[in-house]
């Protein structure tokens, strides 16, 4: 007889090992941007070094220190990310600490209601095919909008009615990180098999019983994957969000200025930041991927 | 007085569409169970034992031909929660504890004395001590007897049983042969039971269908007349080896059909 060994998710597999992969990346990736900063910045630098005599000393030095480079070497990157988070006050203008809280905070909203919103479609459609077959299509044709084409009539029209700063910026976010977790969460509300199905069945279970003591445990592991993707989005969103309006505070503004202002070291610091925002919301959700399937009995 | 059928099969069929054509799963299958008894289908794999289990359980639906359980249709069986069944594998629920898997149809249902349940059926299937682990840390027969204590726990009076025993090794599979037949004899549950083996077949049942595939039909149905409380010793008797004999000969009788 055949004995299916219940899926049982186990825990996804930790970053051990992986340092030393990683590290050699980064250098490889450092190295390349030094030496491909020099002729980038050609077009700016090239007087310069001319008139300081032309040396090789000369050449690094003038391609790695401009004020306003093509592009800014690595170090003038972090001197700006260390001087716009750790020399200024966090609610000045100048910190990115501050503009990082401004698109953080319209980031998680969005993440939250995107989330909630994805689940809940998830959930109607799982329960009625006439949904999934109506709704579907939708929400695939949802996706292929290009969202800097609606952003900025979204937040003209909200702002039309009253609603400024965080929700309009939150409801583009949430706009375009609920389809990940709908994909994901009729993924995995389907994806009990037959037999833990057929028991509910004998039981004779109401169909919010099936949801939440079957379907809706099965699913975690599919919601947590779709999460992580979902918060990078969000914060793409929220920075999306930031553009059209010329908003003044937060990462997509401070892009914005610096591309005014030609300050290419001050996108450049934005950029960073809202990549360590990224990183670092993506490695939240995993940690509490980690805690809760650690909960549900999911193998170490 | 005589006892009540519990379920009544009359000229059962139940034909699958498949993307090959037919499947005949079942064909012209009589049976009636009454109360109390204990009834074994046998047969090769493939010969529709499953899918008539299924068939009484609602699980399926028969194409043609009535069936009754508890005297009502089979989904009105269903939705009283009549029977309590056991499938082919556990199908634990991987994020529940073994108490947790156990206490899951006491929830649905909302039966009271959830803890006394859950200890009473899993020191029956010699799991306690094990109520705080999850199914991944138990072998393939502990998982197995979970679901049994699972399907116990909310005390119907019809168990449907598919191979429950079939993952196990020799020595569990006699003792919880003779703790199923104990429960039966003391508890009166009627017991439909699939099973590959003869002797679990005859050292079980009050009768034993033999079935045959192609297309899944009753080929013959014996009664074995043992007196309910049985030993394991007994199936060395003469009694015993004689119904275990017919038995095979009916297997025997049903491939040949095929061949
Ligand atoms: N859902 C289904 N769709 C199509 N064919 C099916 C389906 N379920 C079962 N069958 C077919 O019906 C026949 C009987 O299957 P069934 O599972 O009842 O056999 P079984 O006697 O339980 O076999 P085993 O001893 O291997 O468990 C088989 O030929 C099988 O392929
Ligand atoms: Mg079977």
């Amino acid at each position: 007889m055949k004995t299916e060994a219940a899926a049982v998710p186990s825990l996804p597999a930790r970053g051990e090992g992986q340092a030393f992969p990683v590290a050699v990346i980064c250098l490889v990736i450092l190295v390349v941007w030094y030496i491909a900063a020099i002729p980038m910045n050609w077009v700016v630098t090239e007087s310069k070094i001319a008139a300081a005599g032309g040396g090789a000393a000369d050449i690094l030095y003038y391609s790695w220190n401009e004020q306003r480079p093509v592009i800014p070497a690595p170090h003038q990157i972090m001197m700006e990310l260390w001087n716009a988070v750790f020399m200024v006050k966090p609610w000045a203008v100048k910190s990115l600490l501050y503009h990082g809280w401004v698109t953080l905070s319209s980031t998680l909203l969005g993440f939250v209601l995107g989330s909630l919103f994805g689940i809940a479609l998830a959930i109607a459609i799982v329960h009625s095919t006439f949904l999934s077959k109506s709704l579907m299509p939708w929400i695939v044709a949802s996706q292929t909008i290009p969202i800097l084409a609606i952003a900025p009539m979204v937040i003209v029209v909200l702002g039309s009615l009253g609603f400024t700063g965080l929700l309009p910026k939150s409801l583009i976010s949430m706009y375009l990180c609920f389809f990940p977790v709908t994909i994901g969460m009729v993924k995995g509300l389907t994806s009990p098999d037959p037999m833990q199905l057929d028991l509910m069945r004998t039981y004779n279970a109401s169909a919010s019983d099936v949801l939440w003591k079957l379907r809706f445990p099965s699913s975690v592991p599919f919601l947590f994957t779709s999460l992580k993707v979902a918060v990078a989005i969000a914060l793409t969103g929220a920075i999306v969000g930031e553009l059209p309006t010329g908003a003044v505070a937060g990462i997509g503004a401070r892009l914005l200025q610096g591309s005014y202002y030609g300050q290419t070291v001050q996108i450049w610091a934005a950029l960073f930041m809202g990549s360590f925002l990224a990183a670092g919301l993506v490695w939240l959700v995993g940690v509490a991927e980690r805690i809760v399937l650690k909960r549900m009995g999911a193998r170490p | 007085m005589t006892a009540a059928a519990v379920i009544e099969a009359r000229d059962v069929s139940l034909t699958f569409q498949t993307a090959d054509g037919p499947v005949y799963a079942l064909s012209k299958v009589n049976l009636t169970v009454t109360e109390g008894e204990f009834v074994s289908f046998i047969g090769p794999s493939g010969c529709g034992k499953t899918t008539l289990l299924r068939v009484i359980a609602d699980l399926e639906q028969a194409t043609d031909g009535r069936i009754s359980v508890n005297g009502m249709s089979p989904q009105d069986a269903r939705l009283k929660r009549a029977y309590g069944y056991v499938f082919q594998a556990p199908a634990l629920y991987p994020w529940r504890t073994v108490e947790r898997n156990v206490a899951l149809p006491l929830e649905i249902m909302g039966l009271d004395d959830a803890a006394g349940r859950i200890r009473r059926n899993l020191e029956l299937v010699n799991l306690a001590g094990f109520e705080k682990k999850f199914p991944w840390q138990l072998s393939g027969g502990m998982q197995q007897r979970v679901s049994i204590a699972r399907a116990l726990a909310f005390d119907p009076k019809l168990l449907l049983m598919d191979e429950p025993f079939g993952a196990l090794d020799e020595i569990v599979r006699d003792k919880l042969n003779q703790q199923l037949l104990e429960l039966w004899d003391r508890t009166g549950k009627t017991v439909v039971f699939v099973t590959h083996s003869i002797p679990e077949a005859v050292f079980l049942s009050t009768r034993i269908v033999v079935m045959s595939p192609r297309p899944g039909r009753i080929i013959d149905i014996i009664e074995t007349n043992f007196p309910r409380t049985r030993t394991l010793d007994m199936r060395e008797t003469p009694e015993f080896l004689a119904v275990a004999h017919r038995v095979r000969e009916g297997l025997k009788a049903g491939h040949s059909y095929e061949d």
